[in-house]
């Protein structure tokens, strides 16, 4: 599969603007043969919406989101906006779409409110991590916080997903390093889960300041045996391709079947185990 | 410099001068005004601004006082002629004595915070005359410890440096190749004749960046601190900062309505950009 990282700057709060955005970096994309092309959370939308939430949410079935979903006849896309439901509740959504269908949503699990962030305030979190079937193999997509949990790739990867399409709106801060402190973590984690779940695992992050708060890019490819394939820049908006083969999965779960030994009842039954003690605590 | 303050200097460069670009770009402006006293704050934004915009995208703007030292004025004159950007003097003297002829009892406190705000209307009108945002020069310690005029050397569009502190200024000036003689002044506010901001403060910025970090950033308790400072140094810190809050926080508006701004109307700045 020959993958597109989009690793671009969207203007906070004007769909429009970044639904043409999308349009540029499609066409740029399909120029270099890109058969999935990712986008970063939130890109349809930007990041620090606060009230805006409301103005930029769009339905399934919105003029805006078809469009996309149209152009998705000729080259599979994962685009990230707010998505709005008929209960006017609002998620952080990334949806995959192939073949001008909207294959899949995934609404982002754990939002971040803590220190810089305050997505609770303004946004509802999803209710579960599912795999799903594409024409390139099994995949699941995770949106940045998802990421700081272990359970939310172990999840997908056991739900069968081959790539965790993983995407963010991270902040960079920390620069005592060699490089910045989030884009190191992020490397760090992410070659982890890759190694530890034997999947392929897909980074695309932003980039642009929203604020004075930059968005670092950075976005990265990791193969099931934990190496970095592909690399953007820092800080710097980049089309980057990638061509991910699904037999590197099976060479990896060939290799040690850490998956396949992987305790699923024991796991389920000690945590049953202790969400119990701990309602009794 | 104290370990837990260094920073990479080189990854600090690059995400200003992208912050500068972007935040002024994104706004339809090509320029900045940055008022140049020649000390290091100033010095370092100039060089930040020359290398996010090109030295067609800075006007350094030149403000004295009549007692202003002459080697702020040389060392302002520097930085302009090493970096080969625009800039203007303007005196300062004429507008700040006429008014304190009406005030002359008035204290060196109230002259010299005229003078900051009178700086600032001058870099406001600079930056309409030359269609720049103000490039603000603060840094991280100054606006902790509220060593700042409020509306005066405070008042910008965009600030760079307001993250970082003293002793980190610093260290990304040398990296920027800001003169050696800049950087190693004793830093001050130059409001009047041999004033040294360590010299007002009692500490040095050394010593305070160090605790600062370990407050601020780090995030540690009361007793962690005392174990690491001197439990007065620490107090005596900790109360500045609290102090000092209200210069870091728009004026209090008095809610009457459903939605008022900033507390139930929220929006980035950068809304639509």
């Amino acid at each position: 599969m020959h993958i597109g990282l989009a690793q671009l700057n969207p203007v906070l709060g004007d769909v429009a603007a970044n639904l043409e955005k999308h349009r540029e970096w499609m066409k740029r994309a399909a120029a270099e043969n890109v058969e999935l092309l990712i986008f970063p959370e939130l890109s349809l939308a930007g990041y620090h919406l606060r009230d805006l939430v409301p103005d930029v949410a769009l339905t399934p079935d919105s003029d805006i989101l078809s469009q996309i979903v149209k152009a998705s006849k000729d080259m599979s896309l994962v685009v990230g906006f707010v998505e709005e439901t008929p209960q006017f509740r609002f998620h952080v959504g990334a949806g995959y779409m192939e073949g001008g269908r909207l294959l899949h949503v995934h609404r982002k699990v754990y939002l971040a409110t803590y220190g810089m962030f305050d997505e609770e305030r303004y946004l509802d979190a999803g209710a579960g991590v599912r795999a799903f079937d594409t024409k390139f193999g099994r995949c699941a997509m995770l949106i940045c916080e998802d990421l700081w949990h272990p359970s939310a790739p172990y999840l997908a990867c056991h739900d069968g997903a081959h790539y965790l399409l993983a995407v963010a709106n991270s902040p960079g801060r920390g620069v005592r390093g060699h490089t910045l402190h989030t884009a190191e973590t992020y490397e760090r984690i992410c070659r982890v889960y890759a190694q530890l779940l034997q999947v392929w695992v897909v980074l695309v992050n932003r980039v642009g300041f929203e604020d004075g708060v930059n968005f670092w890019g950075g976005s990265m490819v990791v193969s099931p045996m934990g190496e970095v394939t592909a690399r953007a820049p820092l800080m710097e908006e980049a089309l980057v391709t990638a061509d991910l083969d699904i037999d590197e999965v099976r060479r990896a779960r060939v290799f040690a079947p850490l998956l396949a030994e992987e305790e699923l009842e024991l796991t389920a039954r000690e945590l049953r185990r202790i969400i119990d003690d701990r309602s009794r605590e | 410099m104290t370990e837990s303050v260094l920073i990479n200097a080189e990854l600090v460069e690059s995400i200003l001068t992208r912050f500068i670009h972007e935040e002024v770009t994104k706004f339809d402006f090509s320029k900045v005004v940055v008022g140049l006293s020649g000390g290091v704050d100033s010095a370092t934004s100039c060089f930040l601004a020359e290398r996010a915009l090109g030295k067609q995208g800075v006007v350094a703007v030149l403000m004295p006082y009549k007692t202003s030292s002459p080697e702020s004025t040389s060392d302002a004159r520097a930085v302009v002629e090493q970096l080969g950007i625009e800039s203007t003097e303007v005196d300062i003297t004429p507008q700040i004595d006429a008014y304190f002829d009406r005030f002359p009892d008035a204290d060196r406190v109230r002259r010299g915070n005229k003078m900051a705000r009178e700086r600032m209307t001058i870099l406001y009108d600079m930056s309409a005359k030359h269609r720049a945002l103000v490039l603000g020069t603060s840094n991280k310690t100054e606006f902790l410890l509220g060593y700042t005029t409020l509306w005066g050397d405070m008042a910008c569009a965009i600030n760079p440096l307001g993250d970082l502190y003293k002793t980190q200024v610093r260290q990304l000036a040398r990296h920027l190749g800001v003169p050696d003689r800049i950087v190693k002044k004793a830093p001050s506010a130059d409001l009047w004749t041999g004033q040294t901001d360590e010299g007002e403060l009692g500490f040095s910025y050394e010593e305070v960046d160090r605790l600062l970090f370990a407050m601020i950033d780090e995030r540690k308790p009361r007793r962690e601190l005392e174990r690491e400072f001197d439990p007065a140094f620490v107090e005596r810190v900790a109360r500045i900062v609290q102090s000092s809050q209200y210069k870091r926080r728009m004026p209090v508006i008095a809610k009457v309505s459903a939605r008022s701004i900033d507390r139930d109307f929220r929006y980035s700045r950068d809304w639509g950009r």
